[in-house]
C-alpha cells in the first residue's frame, strides 16, 4: 500500500449528502477481477451521459478540478455497498483524501486499506473547507496526517482525529495481513481453545 | 462479578484473539462467506504472496450477483465479464479447497440465504462476507457484517479481522404489529426514524415483542437492512424459534454437539442492566405499511402519505431531496398511491425467502398483474424455488403473469441482465433505492412483498390493507 504522509493539492467540492458507493462506482464496473483502471469510471453515471460524453457541469469534469486529489463531501459519504471498487476508483483517479462530517463504516475502513485518508470534521469546519474548495485550482489545501491537520488555502487550520493504529499503518504503508501473520501463535492458541469451548463452530 | 453485558459484548468477548493497548483487537471469524464480485482480487492477492486459505472448512462460496436468472445459465453466461467472474470463483473455490455451491447446484442462491439455509450460520458466531448485507445473519444472534476485498483477503489468510469495538444501540419495537404490517415495514420505519447515518459506529440489537413475534425469515429481513441505517451489524437474541430453525440443517451440530451448542446459545442474551449507548423505541402499532419515495432508504413514508417537498427538510437534505424528486420524476404533494409503476421485483436477500413468496402469493392468488406492468419473482435460492413450486406458489405467480426465475441477486443490483430501462419505475422488495441501482436511470420504490404484490395488481403504489379487506 502507498504511504500517506502529507498532501497539498486541489480539493473538489461535492456538497451532496449520502453519496453512495453505487454513485462512486456503478455496478457494471464491478465485473473486473483487477484492482486498477477504475478511475475513468469514477462517478460514471454523474460524469458521463449515455453516449459516454462528459457532462460539463459535473465537478470533476470542470477544468479546475480535473487534477483534484481531495474531495470535500456532504454527510454520510460512501454509504451502501461494501465494494472496495469505490476506494479503488477514487485512488485510480488520483483522490488521496476525502473530507466529510461522517462516513459509512465499511467504506471508511476500505479507504485505509488503500492509502486513502478519510477525514471526519465538524459541520462548521467542513463548510469552511467546502467554500475553500469552491475557489478552484488556484486554491490548494494541505492535509498532514502526522500533524492530523487540514489547512485551507488561506491558512485556516483544522485538527482531526484518527485512530492511532490506522494512522501508523497509513503513514508507513503497512500491509495488515503481514502484521496479523506475526500473531499466528495467538491465532493457533485461540483455535485450540475454541475447539474445546465451541467445537460445533 | 462481571458487569452486565449486551449480546454484542458477549459475542465480541468470546472472539478476541489479541487486544492491543489502544483497544484494537484481532477478532476470530467463525464463518466466511464469499461471492464472485468482491473476492477475485483477494484470491489473487493470496496467490501473489504465496498464502493459503487458513480455514477452508469455515469458508463458503456461492456465485450470486452476476448469474443470470434464466434457464441455460449453467451451460453458458452470455456476458463475458460476468462469465469470467463466475469462472474465477469456480477456480478459486477448487484451488483453495473451500465449500462451494456452483451455479448448477440446487442449493445455489444468494449468499445470505444459502448460509442460514445450510446451517452454516449459527448463534453466537462471527460471520463476515465481502457484502454489506451480511448483517442478515444477525437474525440468529450472530455478529455478522460486511467487509471490503482487502479484508476478505485478510480473513482468507488469517481467519481474523483487525477491529475496534462499536458502540451498543438498542432498537426496541414494542407491542404488536397491525394487520398488513411486516418485518420490511419495521426495518424501513427504523431507518426512516434514525436516518441512513443514524447507526454509524453502532451495532444494533433489535428487541421487543414485535421482534420476538417475527419468524426467522422476518428477523433476517430486519437485520438485513441494519446496514442501510449505517450500523455495522444488527443482532437479535436467539430463542426457541432460532433453535427450531437451525435444528437438522446440514451444517448444524448434531447429537451431543447439538446439546452443548444449545446450552451455550441459551447464554446469548443481553443481561439485565447492560449499558446501551443509544436507545430507540418505536411502538409496533404505530408502524404502517411503508414505501420509499426518494433515492435513499431513509426516504420512507406510510403508503397513506404524499410526496414531500424539498422545503420539508433541513440542511444538506434539502438539495438531496430536490435531486431525488427530479431523479424519481415526482411532484411534491402527489399522493403516493397515485404513483404508477412499470415493473415489480420480488426477491433479494432482504425478501427472497419462502415466507416472502407466500406473502406475495397470498395477495396475488386469483388476480392478474396490471396491463403494461412487468413482474419478476426471483427466489433467494434453488431450495426456496423448489419449495415454492411444491407449495403451489410458483403457479400463482405464473398465473398472475409474473416471470418465475432462477435464484440470484438479480434486479436488486442489476449486475446481471435483469435491469430496469431508463425512466422505468419499479415496486421492489429489495434494499436500495439508490440512483441507477436497478438499472441506469431506473426508479425504485422499496416495500414489502405484500405491498409489491398489491402494486402489481393495481399498477400503482397501493395500500395492501385495502386488498386484504377485500379478501376477508
Amino acid at each position: 500500500m502507498e504511504k500517506f504522509t502529507k498532501l497539498t493539492g486541489i480539493a473538489a467540492p461535492m456538497p451532496l449528502v449520502n453519496i453512495d458507493t453505487d454513485m462512486i462506482i456503478p455496478k457494471q464496473f464491478l465485473k473486473t477481477i483487477k484492482r486498477s483502471g477504475l478511475g475513468v469510471n469514477l462517478f460514471d453515471e454523474m460524469r458521463y451521459d449515455r453516449e459516454g460524453r462528459e457532462i460539463p457541469d459535473f465537478v470533476l469534469n470542470k477544468p479546475q478540478y480535473r487534477e483534484a486529489q481531495i474531495l470535500v463531501a456532504g454527510d454520510n459519504f460512501g454509504c451502501g455497498s461494501s465494494r472496495e471498487h469505490a476506494p479503488w476508483a477514487l485512488l485510480d483517479f488520483g483522490i488521496r483524501a476525502v473530507i466529510s462530517t461522517s462516513f459509512a463504516d465499511i467504506f471508511f475502513n476500505n479507504c485505509f486499506k488503500n492509502g486513502i485518508l478519510p477525514i471526519v470534521l465538524p459541520q462548521d469546519a467542513v463548510e469552511v473547507l467546502m467554500k475553500d474548495a469552491e475557489k478552484g485550482s488556484n486554491a490548494r489545501m494541505t492535509v498532514d496526517l502526522e500533524a492530523q491537520s487540514v489547512t485551507s488555502s488561506d491558512g485556516q487550520v483544522f485538527h482531526f482525529e484518527v485512530d492511532a493504529f490506522k494512522k501508523h499503518c497509513l503513514l508507513n504503508g503497512l500491509d495488515d495481513i503481514g502484521l496479523t501473520m506475526e500473531k499466528v501463535t495467538a491465532i493457533d492458541a485461540f483455535e485450540k481453545k475454541a475447539a474445546t469451548l465451541r467445537p460445533w463452530a | 462479578m462481571t458487569a452486565p453485558r449486551t449480546l454484542y459484548d458477549k459475542i465480541w468477548d468470546d472472539h478476541v484473539v489479541d487486544r492491543s493497548e489502544d483497544g484494537t483487537c484481532l477478532l476470530y471469524i467463525d464463518r466466511h462467506l464469499v461471492h464472485e464480485v468482491t473476492s477475485p482480487q483477494a484470491f489473487e492477492g493470496l496467490r501473489m504472496s504465496g498464502r493459503k486459505v487458513r480455514a477452508p472448512e469455515k469458508t463458503i462460496a456461492v456465485p450470486d450477483h452476476n448469474v443470470p436468472t434464466t434457464a441455460g445459465r449453467d451451460k453458458h453466461i452470455d456476458n463475458e465479464e460476468s462469465r469470467i467472474q463466475v469462472e474465477a470463483l469456480d477456480k478459486n473455490a477448487n484451488d483453495f479447497g473451500i465449500n462451494y455451491y456452483p451455479v448448477n447446484d440446487i442449493r445455489q442462491g444468494i449468499v445470505h440465504i444459502v448460509g442460514p439455509e445450510q446451517g452454516w450460520t449459527l448463534p453466537g458466531m462471527t460471520v463476515v462476507c465481502g457484502d454489506s448485507h451480511t448483517a442478515t445473519h444477525g437474525a440468529f444472534g450472530a455478529l455478522a457484517h460486511g467487509i471490503g476485498t482487502s479484508e476478505v483477503e485478510h480473513v482468507l489468510a488469517t481467519q481474523t479481522l483487525i477491529q475496534k469495538k462499536s458502540k451498543n444501540m438498542k432498537v426496541e419495537i414494542t407491542g404488536k404489529l397491525r394487520p398488513g404490517v411486516t418485518a420490511k415495514d419495521i426495518t424501513l420505519s427504523v431507518i426512516g426514524a434514525t436516518g441512513t447515518a443514524g447507526g454509524t459506529g453502532y451495532v444494533i440489537e433489535y428487541c421487543g415483542e414485535a421482534i420476538r413475534d417475527l419468524s426467522m425469515e422476518g428477523r433476517m429481513t430486519v437485520c438485513n437492512m441494519a446496514i442501510e441505517g449505517g450500523a455495522r451489524a444488527g443482532l437479535i437474541a436467539p430463542d426457541e424459534k432460532t433453535f427450531e430453525y437451525v435444528k437438522g440443517r446440514p451444517h448444524a451440530p448434531k447429537g451431543a454437539a447439538w446439546e452443548a451448542a444449545l446450552a451455550y446459545w441459551k447464554t446469548l442474551y443481553t443481561d439485565e442492566g447492560a449499558h446501551f449507548d443509544k436507545v430507540v423505541t418505536i411502538k409496533g402499532e404505530d408502524i404502517a405499511p411503508v414505501v420509499t419515495w426518494g433515492t435513499s432508504p431513509e426516504d420512507v413514508l406510510p403508503i397513506t402519505g404524499s410526496v414531500p417537498a424539498p422545503e420539508d427538510f433541513t440542511g444538506g437534505k434539502v438539495e438531496a431531496a430536490r435531486r431525488s424528486l427530479d431523479y424519481m420524476g415526482l411532484t411534491p404533494g402527489m399522493k403516493l398511491t397515485d404513483i404508477k409503476i412499470d415493473a415489480v421485483f420480488i426477491g433479494s436477500c432482504t425478501n427472497g425467502r419462502i415466507e416472502d413468496l407466500r406473502a406475495a402469493a397470498a395477495i396475488l392468488k386469483g388476480k392478474k398483474i396490471a396491463p403494461g406492468v412487468r413482474g419478476m419473482v426471483v427466489p433467494g435460492s434453488g431450495l426456496v424455488r423448489a419449495q415454492a413450486e411444491e407449495e403451489g406458489l410458483a403457479q400463482i405467480f405464473i398465473d398472475a403473469g409474473f416471470e418465475w426465475r432462477l435464484a440470484g441477486c438479480s434486479m436488486c443490483l442489476a449486475m446481471n441482465p435483469d435491469q430496469l430501462a431508463p425512466g422505468e419505475r419499479c415496486a421492489s422488495t429489495s434494499n436500495r433505492n439508490f440512483e441507477g441501482r436497478q438499472g441506469f436511470k431506473g426508479r425504485t420504490h422499496l416495500m414489502s412483498p405484500a405491498m409489491a404484490a398489491a402494486a402489481a395488481v393495481t399498477g400503482h403504489l397501493t395500500d395492501v390493507r385495502e386488498m386484504m379487506t377485500e379478501t376477508v
